[in-house]
């Protein structure tokens, strides 16, 4: 057996190292952003569901449907490549030039992972009894009050764990942004394995940073929990 | 558009060449979720085996799995298989090594889930009869969770369907790819090719996903049924 086998130089330094780590990073920046955007909107989202006006829960219901029941992979597709089109030439061509790539996938991510999300927490405000809801509106506050003051604050603590897994998904489906060339962790091992000819290091190298990353999610979940432990109603 | 190019939508080049598009999707879902049931099955036993030396790797097999993204495991199917067995596997097999590895160890969760959501006593009972182990599962437990996790199962095979999207960035000329050639060939209307395949995902995901919980609906009524029985 050559001693060649397995060289794992490649990854503590160098070129190569650079590139795994850059794609890393910018995982992780993807995810991070997502999240703060995919939150609110899944909050919004579950209070148009909830709000008992008829259009808007139907609209609501129609995003979360349409999303939920295609791929990720679609998302990305249509956001890079179909959505540009109806923008005006001199417009779409600046996006090209200006890493249009990590913005159309940091818009598919956000829709997809917040329809799923929406749904947790529309269940987290389902969880907590109606009188909350009516003992604020009973005290004077406005239905979005109510919920903001009263329900949402119990409700999101009942929300925690479905969420955590949630980010979870979310943290693994940022590797599909590769399909439309975002320079993330799966692209630049896909990318070293073209210009080294050597699978084994860089996909080793994302695995274990993808494993790593979705322990320290799960790691955060369950210390949230003990912290927080859900009070029994 | 739909009519020059509508049949290679659907099947891809067949029959003057290899099967593609929707039928190439939809045969790939099917033989990915069929045979990553066995395996399925098989690990979610050993998840809540009484021996620790099976549930312990099987435990953790399941948690890296899990903990990595599908592409994940394509990658390493497409790239590293072939240079450890020598052999060089086609797109379709890779994609389907690669579902079936994947899909089975969600399935292993949801038989776990099946078999402890039922009663202890159904365990008990079966042994106290004088059935060993593995006896009293096959013929008490796992009929009776097999039947709960039907509705797990059709949402499955909606994950499923969606997954092998990713046959796409190999190369493999299942829907979403072909209507990347589509677009390269019309070239003029992307917004409406990409809305197109969107629309085909839906309405499977969407039909398969209301027959779970129509199921799901069904189940939870008529299993039991302790009113009928009484009466009868």
């Amino acid at each position: 057996m050559p001693s060649h086998l397995f060289d794992f130089s490649i990854l503590a330094s160098g070129r190569y190292h650079d590139m795994l780590l850059s794609g890393l990073w910018l995982s992780l920046q993807l995810l991070a952003v997502t999240l703060v955007l995919a939150l609110p909107l899944a909050v919004a989202v579950a209070l148009l569901r909830l709000s008992g006006v008829r259009i808007l829960q139907a609209l609501a219901w129609t995003y979360v449907e349409a999303v939920r029941n295609v791929p990720l992979l679609a998302h990305m597709l249509f956001w890079y490549f179909g959505a540009p089109e109806l923008l005006p030439e001199d417009l779409r061509s600046w996006l090209y030039e200006h890493n249009f790539e990590a913005l159309a996938a940091t818009i598919a991510l956000t829709l997809y992972a917040a329809a799923y999300m929406s749904e947790d927490v529309r269940s987290g405000i389902r969880a907590i009894p109606r009188v909350q809801l009516e003992a604020g509106r009973a005290l004077g506050f406005g239905f979005l009050a109510s919920m903001r003051l009263v329900v949402l604050p119990q409700a999101l603590r009942v929300t925690v764990p479905p969420l955590v897994s949630q980010v979870l998904n979310l943290w693994k489906d940022t590797s599909i942004a590769t399909v439309i060339g975002t320079a993330e962790l799966m692209y630049q091992a896909a990318k070293v394995e073209t210009a080294t000819f050597r699978s084994f290091e860089p996909f080793a190298f994302a695995t274990l940073s993808y494993l790593l990353v979705s322990l320290l999610i799960t790691g955060l979940g369950l210390w949230y929990q003990h912290l927080h432990p859900a009070r029994a109603s | 558009m739909l009519e020059q190019y509508g049949l290679y939508f659907l099947v891809g080049l067949y029959p003057k060449g290899p099967l593609g598009g929707l039928a190439l999707t939809l045969l790939l879902a099917s033989a990915g979720l069929l045979l990553a049931m066995p395996l399925g099955l098989l690990l979610g036993l050993g998840r809540i085996s009484p021996w620790r030396a099976l549930r312990w790797p099987v435990t953790g097999l399941v948690f890296v799995v899990r903990a990595t993204p599908l592409l994940m495991v394509v990658f390493w199917a497409y790239f590293f298989l072939p240079s450890l067995t020598g052999v060089r596997t086609d797109r379709f097999n890779t994609m389907l090594i690669a579902l079936v590895v994947f899909d089975a160890a969600y399935l292993a969760e949801i038989v776990r889930a099946g078999i402890q959501a039922l009663p202890k006593g159904q365990m008990e009972a079966a042994r106290s009869l004088g059935l060993g182990y593995v006896q009293a599962m096959r013929l008490v437990l796992l009929p009776q969770a097999l039947r709960h996790m039907l509705p797990s199962l059709v949402n499955q095979f909606v994950s499923t369907i969606k997954e092998t999207s990713l046959g796409y960035i190999i190369g493999l000329a299942e829907v979403s790819f072909i209507a990347t050639q589509i677009n390269t060939l019309v070239f003029v209307l992307p917004t409406q090719i990409y809305l197109t395949l969107g629309l085909t995902y839906f309405v499977m995901c969407f039909g398969l996903s209301r027959l779970a919980y129509w199921l799901e609906r069904r189940l939870s009524t008529s299993p039991h049924r302790p009113a009928k029985e009484v009466t009868a």
